[in-house]
């Protein structure tokens, strides 16, 4: 009996020692402008949350030196989502009952159509309490059209956009291209728009076969490259991450067969290690930022910036062009002049700027998906900063500037008034 | 035909590797009736930690060092932890070691961080056997085929033809008799426990490099064990042998044969067009299911044959 008594004060003196500096926080951080972020920070994808969550602090500290947006300072403040939409919700009512002005989110399409609904149904029933809705990577075409919102604001190019970045950047030597892509929706639409761009632009490229293969189930890709190679591909064209991705790189490597990879995702975590020093020259990667470009084009300014990052952290700082997230909040909250959800959203509305290292972007008002310059990286040696500590690291093969990308979009604004 | 003798070979080695994993499994599923979630994430812990061993030791030492590590966590696990549990009864032990899989999964995630680790088949492997119409057949599945080719006849020697093989068959069937006897029946159980876990860490440093070693490697390996398992049948190392090939050779095979249900319809006369009933269905090709075979096999098993292919018992 004692011993219970005893064991049950400490249990409640760790907790109240826990519970402490948590109540605390938000006092000492009073006045800063709060960005929830909502990612999976736990389970099997916890990596993709954990490392943006570790680079955005970087940026965020970085626009917070140059004076942060009406004299206050950022915060992001994250929240878990493991990677369901319905835990997405929840950090959005936490995020709407602090009101704070701004929520971020990455990955998956499916939670980025549940955010947007969240959010418009929140913003339309609290008119004096309503929240931006900034993504960050949920890249499915419809979001910005048939689901376009007033309050979402995409920063990374869509399906369609990089699909036809990376049928752009197939050389005039290949011909023959196999599909090969995850059963479900992403995989699907990447599918269907690689196939589209390729008819348009490049009609003398024979598409000589299109595989969809069952989500994370696939154990040993051996046969499929078997596949690859008897069907006479010279390029294997994915949209394909994680296990899905690594493995099938993996084995194409391993069997020695000739043949170039094109991919959206070998350059995120994982994939250059899984690819290994086999891939030299084979790997490409249709990307948003490089630590190579800025050594490249010759911008001194940027290259530091970046190398603050590695001397902070132990990995690659492939989502630096998140800073042209945080810039182009920045400069709206202050053209804005409040942090008005809807002042700032019209602030942000047409909003062009260069980006970091120079590039234009812009926030186009019709759909309020971002234009920005596009990269495709090839994996190789010989480059100025390696990725993952392969020794090899992405070179940059092509640089698509905006207007390249502009693609229509069917979206039909619904403006609120005021 | 190339096609053909190359799925062939990559089916041998992807069901050789199954084996590696299901034999560990099928020992202490047969022997000690534990339903041991936690194998597959033995068969991770092997490849992290020859990863980091071959750091230091290089491949060879790690090779055997990291399946005996793999080994002694399992005699502890059983020691410590199965044994207390066992006494109430399976699904106790079933829900121990699954709890076993969500702390060993985050231990590897906080000690070897959250993506893949750069785990290298070794430069003495690394190297073409021979050239199949200008597909390479690395050295290294070679050796995968002879160290699961070795493994195979070892357990099987062991436990047919060696004095402690024979008393664990006889623990398992008549305990108390064996215990009468002057045999330490825990002790064989420990020994039959840290045996499997040892074989899934040999599985472990052999498959970590052949495939990528992740934190999620567990997870996606796990299931399809168990189907290989129990197809095979309960305490039949021969079943898991036959069910893990042909496991291997389905899901190889299945890729390169483009063919739907409706493709077997037309056989028959039978036209499918996007106008029949189904049609989504029927038009589904094999490779886009090639994955989910086993499973599908795994439901007819035990519709039709609960004991699995050579089980020699119901439970």
């Amino acid at each position: 009996m004692r011993l219970g008594r005893t064991i049950l004060s400490a249990i409640a003196a760790g907790v109240v020692a826990l519970a402490a500096p948590a109540a605390m926080q938000p006092a000492a951080a009073q006045g800063t402008i709060k960005i929830a972020y909502t990612d999976p920070l736990s389970g099997p994808f916890a990596q993709v949350g954990d490392a943006n969550l570790k680079q955005m602090q970087y940026i965020i500290d970085h626009i917070n030196s140059k004076g942060g947006a009406l004299g206050r300072k950022f915060e992001l403040v994250p929240f878990d989502n493991k990677s369901q939409p319905s835990d997405a919700l929840i950090a959005l009512k936490n995020a709407t009952d602090q009101n704070m002005p701004f929520i971020m989110h990455c990955s998956g399409s499916n939670i980025a159509a549940a955010l947007i609904d969240g959010v418009n149904k929140h913003n339309d029933r609290n008119p004096d309490n309503r929240i931006i809705y900034l993504n960050c990577g949920a890249v499915a075409t419809e979001l910005t059209n048939d689901q376009c919102s007033f309050w979402h604001f995409r920063f990374d190019l869509n399906v369609a956009q990089k699909a036809e970045v990376m049928v752009q950047a197939l050389p005039k030597t290949t011909t023959k291209v196999y599909l090969l892509n995850q059963d479900y929706l992403f995989g699907q639409s990447v599918q269907r728009d690689v196939t589209a761009f390729i008819k348009k632009n490049r009609p003398d490229i024979q598409i000589v076969g299109d595989e969809l293969i069952p989500l994370g189930k696939v154990q040993d890709f051996s046969p499929y490259i078997t596949k690859i190679k008897a069907s006479g591909a010279q390029a294997l064209l994915t949209g394909n991450w994680g296990p899905d991705m690594n493995l099938l790189i993996k084995a194409g490597i391993d069997s020695g067969i000739d043949l170039k990879y094109y991919t959206f995702y070998a350059h995120l975590a994982g994939g250059p290690t899984a690819i290994g020093p086999g891939g030299d020259g084979k790997v490409f990667a249709v990307m948003s930022f490089g630590e190579n470009i800025a050594p490249e084009i010759g911008n001194k300014e940027a290259e530091n910036w970046t190398n603050g990052f590695r001397a902070k952290h132990n990995f690659d700082f492939s989502a630096a062009v998140f800073r042209t997230i945080f810039e182009h909040v920045q400069s709206a909250i202050n053209k804005a002049g409040s942090l008005d959800a809807f002042k700032v959203a019209t602030a942000m509305e047409g909003q062009a700027m260069k980006d970091f290292l120079g590039y234009e972007t812009l926030m186009r008002t019709d759909d309020h998906q971002i234009m920005t310059a596009y990269y495709v990286g090839v994996f190789k040696k010989g480059v100025k900063y390696e990725a993952e500590k392969t020794g090899l690291g992405w070179a940059t093969a092509a640089t698509i500037k905006m207007d390249d990308v502009q693609q229509a979009t069917t979206c039909k604004m619904r403006r609120p008034r005021s | 035909m190339e096609v053909f003798v190359v799925s062939l070979l990559n089916g041998l080695v992807y069901g050789m590797l199954l084996f590696m994993l299901a034999s560990g499994l099928t020992l202490i599923f047969s022997m000690m009736g534990v339903l041991n979630f936690a194998h597959a994430s033995a068969y991770m812990l092997g490849a992290y930690l020859a990863y980091t061993l071959s750091l230091y030791v290089g491949f060879w030492i790690a090779l055997i060092l990291a399946p005996i590590l793999c080994g002694l966590m399992g005699a502890a696990i059983e020691m410590w932890g199965l044994r207390r549990v066992h006494k109430n009864g399976h699904i106790a032990e079933l829900l121990y070691t699954f709890g076993l899989v969500l702390i060993i999964e985050k231990v590897v995630q906080m000690t070897w961080g959250l993506i893949a680790v750069p785990y290298r088949i070794p430069s003495g492997l690394d190297f073409a056997l021979f050239d199949l119409w200008g597909t390479d057949f690395p050295a290294y599945r070679g050796f995968m085929l002879l160290i699961s080719a070795l493994m195979f006849l070892s357990i099987w020697l062991g436990l047919t033809r060696t004095r402690i093989g024979l008393v664990i068959q006889a623990a398992l069937t008549h305990p108390d008799m064996v215990g009468a006897l002057g045999h330490n029946v825990p002790r064989v159980f420990t020994i039959v426990f840290a045996a499997g876990t040892a074989l899934a860490g040999l599985a472990g440093v052999i498959g970590g490099n052949y495939r990528v070693t992740e934190p999620s490697m567990a997870f996606s390996m796990g299931p399809i064990v168990f189907v290989v398992v129990v197809f095979g049948g309960l305490g039949s190392l021969t079943g898991c042998f036959i069910a893990s090939i042909l496991m291997g050779m389905i899901q190889t095979f299945a890729v390169v044969l483009d063919y739907s249900l409706a493709d077997l319809l037309a056989v028959f006369g039978f036209i499918v067009t996007k106008a029949t009933p189904g049609s989504e269905f029927l038009m589904v090709t094999l490779p886009r299911i090639a994955a989910l075979l086993p499973f599908i096999l795994l439901v007819l098993i035990l519709v039709l044959r609960p004991r699995g292919l050579m089980g020699t018992r119901d439970t």
